[in-house]
């Protein structure tokens, strides 16, 4: 039977939405407060969604464990108390949740037990973003 | 069509065991799970039934009804009690969050008068949960 699975995670990280493509008045006007020259920061939450048949062995889609600890090497250790600005991924591209919920889904692909079906993260209690794959940008290129 | 949820929640002790295994095995693959003396959670149970709106109620559902089902075929049977020792479908499946996702939804299909039996979603924690459609 085919079951989903669900696992949610937390981390703390700052950035600022700003583009080199607008000039300062215009990163004022389109980010507003998201653009202060110093940043600001938020509390994550990952909801991550995983998919496939209950095994009958074992009862589980996957083994929470590997999750958990494919999650903490590869996005809580990647993520935790960085600038997000700063990291690899937005180099050229607005630290939105929209463009990281899509790097993260991009992560939790190569977690191979189980489908990945959905990325949800939180920004703060009142915003949070959905990705399912589809036009999926190439690996880095986010 | 409308979906509507009902929210229920029970208290249940439960530990992970595959009997055809050795204890080494079932620690090394269930951890702090195995534990035999077990441990509890308080599980939040979500149901979503779906189907139209009663020109007439304006309900999809009667909620206390629903409530009333819930109580009946779920708290009552699952609510401090230990799964593994006193539920009848973890005698042979293991009370994985999953396994209980599907047991309820067992409990509850065709149950429901006039509306259809859409998702049964069990937290563990609030961090976990599982979801299961009826899906084979």
């Amino acid at each position: 039977m085919k079951a989903y699975l669900s696992r949610r995670y937390h981390f703390s990280a700052s950035h600022r939405l700003h583009t080199d493509a607008y000039d300062e008045a215009k990163n004022a006007a389109v980010f507003g407060k998201c653009n202060n020259p110093h940043g600001h920061g938020h509390n994550y939450t990952v909801q991550v969604t995983l998919s496939g048949q209950v095994d009958a062995e074992t009862g589980m889609v996957c083994n929470l464990a590997d999750l958990d600890g494919f999650a903490q090497t590869n996005v809580l250790d990647y993520f935790e108390h960085t600038n997000l600005n700063t990291l690899e991924c937005f180099r050229d591209t607005v630290s939105t949740t929209e463009n990281l919920s899509v790097e993260i889904y991009r992560i939790f692909q190569g977690f191979t037990a189980a489908h990945l079906e959905r990325v949800h993260v939180e920004e703060t209690s009142n915003n949070s973003f959905d990705y399912a794959g589809g036009s999926m940008p190439a690996a880095g290129s986010i | 069509m409308i979906f509507l949820t009902r929210k229920a929640e029970f208290s249940s002790a439960h530990f992970y065991w595959n009997d055809s295994w050795s204890a080494e095995e079932n620690e090394r693959v269930f951890g702090r799970c195995a534990n035999r003396n077990g441990h509890g959670h308080n599980y939040t149970l979500e149901v979503t039934v779906s189907g139209n709106v009663d020109p007439t109620t304006g309900f999809v559902v009667d909620l206390k009804e629903l409530k009333d089902i819930l109580e009946r075929e779920v708290v009552s049977v699952y609510d401090h009690r230990h799964l593994n020792l006193e539920v009848p479908e973890f005698r042979t499946a293991i009370p994985t969050t999953e396994n209980i996702a599907i047991a309820i939804w067992q409990r509850l299909d065709d149950k429901i008068p006039n509306a259809k039996l859409h998702r049964v979603r069990v937290y563990e924690m609030p961090d976990l949960f599982a979801d299961y459609y009826g899906e084979r």
